[in-house]
């Protein structure tokens, strides 16, 4: 698998509609719900969800995230990236034109 | 393909995550395949909205995530949109299962703005003669007209096809109606032999040359389709040699309520024989969950016999179905006949046999109905 994405940077990705997310306190964790199914995501992938709103460029979404975990790895990018890319195979998130 | 690897995989943590009302058993079709008990019309003191809204806030506090209000038809009942509307107010993500049949646009708008989140209709066939043929009423047509109006108000659709050997071999004219209404998920729903199924198995089982070439369109229209259409096809456990993951376990994530306020681990556990239900009417949901002895039964592995209790899938599939287990041998607790390692695996080899038996007589499909059929006799 090649470290490419196709997600750029100035791309800004929105939840898709037809699936709810939101902050679940009984499972102290953000989750996707959809037609008869939940995800329940880690912390990480609930973090750039969250940031999932249409307005943000994946570059800012990256910089945002930096700023609240400033130990992380340094390949931040790579899979934040990464992340975008399958949740838009699996239909969780659109980028917005 | 891009590797996900942030999902963390979902459990209650003790707690269900489903909440299935089963809002009345009334219903205006006549599906020989009907998952309600034989003897659903004995059953006629439904809950009523003030009790169906104390059973979605106790669920809600026990950590329930999806709500599916279900029947029996479920619109028959003219209370649907306020129960929505609690339902949404409390935070869960409301799936509605209907026929169709009354889904007029007055009501398709009022579940709208109540804030339900998608509806499953069912669907028979892509040819009104044999649609009608099947649910023993003229639906074809409502059911269309009732699926482009369920899009146009903007709702994510799962069309529900139950499979049967009468319908499977239209697999590729089905996809392509389902392509054509946009639906977003289509369920071919093999068929579970509970209740009105088993009473006409023989004449419902597809035979396995069938189910293959029904994968094979399956495969070829996922390919095509992408991520514009989720197609769900799952081979039935009497083909596949392996168990269902029946509810993902007893009293594992699971909470159905029937119209009478009996609370199940799943909607089929009646068949269960001797084994005391509670009822919402006289205990609180947490308590029935938490506490009592009937959803505390099967969990864990403790009951378990052998194969199950030492086999490596006993994590994964839970020993199969306790209701199969019970019909097809008369103990619950037995593994499911479903599996090749069960010893009543014959069980349903002979069922698989009977039911593809060259020049075996076909007998009538027996529809649901009142009055069709007596459970008197039935141990009922």
């Amino acid at each position: 698998m090649a470290d490419e994405t196709r997600v750029q940077i100035e791309e800004r990705y929105e939840i898709h509609p037809q699936f709810l997310f939101r902050w679940e306190p009984s499972q102290e964790a953000y989750v996707l719900l959809y037609p008869e199914g939940i995800v329940k995501l880690n912390q990480t992938a609930g973090e750039i969800l969250r940031r999932c709103t249409g307005r943000m460029s994946v570059s800012d979404l990256i910089a945002d995230l930096k700023a609240m975990f400033p130990e992380a790895d340094a390949d931040m990018d790579r899979s934040v990236r990464a992340f975008l890319e399958a949740a838009n195979a699996k239909g969780w998130v659109r980028s917005k034109a | 393909m891009p590797k996900d690897g942030s999902e963390v995989r979902l459990d209650g943590q003790g707690n269900p995550l489903w909440l299935l009302l089963e809002l009345t058993y009334r219903c205006p079709l006549k599906c020989a395949w009907c998952n309600n008990p034989l003897d659903f019309d004995h059953y006629r003191n439904e809950l009523t909205t003030e009790e169906w809204m104390r059973v979605m806030r106790e669920g809600r506090e026990l950590g329930a995530l999806q709500l599916g209000l279900s029947g029996g038809e479920p619109m028959m009942r003219r209370d649907v949109e306020t129960l929505v509307a609690e339902a949404s107010r409390l935070g869960y993500y409301t799936n509605l299962i209907t026929s169709g049949i009354g889904l007029d646009s007055d009501r398709l708008q009022a579940l709208k703005d109540t804030g339900l989140n998608q509806i499953q209709l069912s669907i028979q066939s892509c040819d009104e003669a044999l649609n009608d043929e099947l649910v023993g009423t003229r639906a074809f047509e409502v059911k269309l007209d009732v699926a482009r109006r369920i899009k146009a108000h903007g709702f994510p659709m799962v069309l529900n096809v139950p499979v049967c050997r009468q319908n499977i071999d239209q697999a590729p004219k089905i996809l392509a109606m389902a392509e054509e209404l946009s639906v977003d998920y289509l369920e071919f729903a093999n068929l579970q032999y509970y209740n009105w199924a088993m009473l006409n198995r023989e004449e419902l089982l597809p035979s396995r040359a069938q189910l293959q070439r029904a994968e094979v369109d399956v495969r070829a229209a996922r390919q095509r389709l992408g991520k514009r259409m989720t197609i769900y096809f799952v081979v039935p456990d009497y083909y596949d040699g392996r168990p269902k993951a029946c509810m993902n376990g007893w009293g594992s994530i699971h909470f159905t309520i029937a119209p009478d306020g009996t609370a199940l681990p799943c909607q089929e556990a009646r068949v269960i024989k001797g084994l005391a239900f509670p009822s919402v009417r006289n205990a609180s949901l947490e308590w029935i969950w938490k506490d009592s002895p009937t959803f505390n039964l099967f969990r864990g592995e403790a009951w378990m016999k052998e194969p199950c209790r030492t086999c490596s899938d006993r994590t994964r599939d839970f020993g199969g179905c306790r209701c199969q287990a019970f019909m097809l041998t008369g103990d619950a607790s037995n593994p499911d006949p479903a599996c090749s390692l069960s010893p009543h695996h014959y069980v349903v080899r002979e069922a698989v046999a009977e039911a593809n038996a060259p020049g075996r007589w076909p007998r009538p499909l027996v529809r649901r109905q009142a009055g069709a059929i007596t459970t008197a006799f039935a141990g009922e």
